[in-house]
């Protein structure tokens, strides 16, 4: 997908609707600009992050699958190729704690390997509209954030990624049962396209609110964005 | 019917609230239609796609912001509309579904170009194609948030057979709206007449009950 802006296009288009002449735009390719309808877009985005919040049952479990239903092969999705993901050392990996949290000594792939594991079979929905079912286990991040002795009535926790990508979720939603770290995916550890060594498996979100290849976590109060949601993307959505 | 005094001032042919929410809608629709579109790019249903010139958003993530704007609009104003209907008697007297006859009747009328526009009342094709559409629109609203939130509306999900199907129920139901919309927009330039009294109100030409 493109971004880039092609304002004699755009305005035809606009012409072409008649109705959305004062409205063209909303490509967010310019963030420090933005028109009037990017403003008034990104209002409303704010407002359905409001909404979802309040529509979100912490209690509601996202559907699960029997193994028969998983998807394959799995479905490889990031912004860069699958050969460009990033290569990592396990045995040197660390995951590094910050913001609002008691005990901030990163975590090793052994202390994550030790911790208590859950899996489940769920299912993916990509904002593109297409969906599969994975096998994904892990700890539960409610579990982890407890462990950590992390603020749980802080809003946010972000995190950060090998390869530059970013995300962050809402606290309730961390704190979903069925929202974990997921180190293994089919019963098999990830692997370097699919999140190795650690990755953010949320089935009430949308996938790209499932970062891969961890590399820190972070609890505050001050809204982190993302990699997708600063170019335009709604921030919560919620499934 | 009741003697009007003189001078009193006919009614329209169609009340401000209803060109209000008339006009509102149309721009909901458009808005629906072109960013819906190209979300529908991103990950097609079937073996083609919307050209990028006729969508809106330029690309998935403005197409989105377009798309859950455009649904308030689209769904206050709907549900507006709806409660008028039921309120106002609109639903009982011009909206009454027509039996299959009078549907024939004035369909074949209406293909042999041998249909007359009478102002202020619907015919029978007329009031199908309106009560298809609001159907239509119903819909479409209702498979839009299935596919929205799948797992916290799971019940509108499984309504309508899971996240994938309610895609597709979501496609049909836009290829039917733009369906009428096409037959509308065709019958609008056959009787342009039509089309000043949406705007205007215009007023009836004798009491029509």
């Amino acid at each position: 997908m493109s971004n880039a802006i092609d304002r004699r296009r755009l305005l035809a288009r606009a012409a072409a609707f008649g109705l959305l002449g004062p409205l063209s735009g909303c490509n967010y390719d310019d963030l420090k600009h933005p028109d009037l309808a990017d403003r008034l877009l990104t209002a409303i985005s704010r407002w359905n992050d409001k909404v979802q919040a309040a529509l979100f049952n912490p209690r509601l479990l996202a559907p699960t699958y029997p193994a028969s239903a998983i998807t394959r092969p799995p479905r490889f999705n990031a912004f860069y190729s699958e050969s460009q993901a990033p290569v990592i050392d396990g045995a040197r990996w660390k995951l590094e704690l910050s913001g609002r949290i008691a005990e901030k000594q990163p975590w090793t792939l052994a202390d994550l390997r030790a911790a208590p594991q859950q899996s489940q079979i769920t299912r993916l929905i990509c904002v593109e509209g297409w969906r599969v079912i994975g096998q994904w286990g892990g700890v539960s991040l409610g579990w982890f954030l407890h462990r950590i002795g992390a603020d749980l009535r802080a809003r946010y926790v972000s995190f950060h990624c090998a390869d530059g990508y970013y995300e962050s979720i809402d606290m309730p939603s961390a704190l979903h049962p069925q929202t974990i770290l997921a180190l293994d995916f089919l019963g098999e550890p990830l692997t370097p396209p699919f999140g190795f060594p650690l990755r953010l498996r949320i089935p009430t979100k949308l996938g790209f609110k499932n970062p891969k290849s961890l590399v820190a976590l972070g609890v505050t109060n001050d809204f982190p964005g993302g990699y997708w949601v600063r170019q335009g993307y709604n921030w919560f959505s919620g499934s | 019917m009741s003697a009007r005094p003189p001078g009193a001032q006919r009614r329209p042919i169609h009340p401000w609230p209803l060109r209000l929410m008339h006009w509102l809608n149309a721009l909901a629709i458009v808005i629906m239609i072109g960013s819906g579109w190209q979300i529908y790019d991103a990950s097609p249903l079937f073996a083609f796609t919307f050209p990028g010139s006729i969508t809106i958003g330029e690309w998935l993530g403005g197409a989105i912001a377009w798309h859950f704007a455009g649904m308030w609009l689209l769904g206050l104003n709907g549900l507006c509309y709806l409660s008028w209907s039921v309120l106002t008697g609109r639903f009982r007297g011009k909206l009454q579904p027509p039996g299959p006859r009078a549907f024939w009747r004035d369909a074949v009328a209406a293909l042999t170009f041998r249909l007359e526009h009478r102002e202020g009342s619907y015919n029978a094709v007329q009031r199908a194609l309106y009560l298809a559409v609001i159907g239509l629109g119903v819909l479409a609203v209702a498979s839009g948030l299935a596919v929205w939130k799948p797992v916290q509306l799971w019940w509108l999900s499984d309504l309508f057979g899971g996240f994938r199907i309610s895609r597709y129920v979501h496609f049909f139901a836009m290829a039917g709206i733009v369906t009428f919309l096409a037959v509308h927009l065709v019958l609008v330039v056959l009787v342009p007449r039509v089309l000043l009294p949406m705007i205007t109100g215009g007023r009836l030409s004798e009491d029509v009950p």
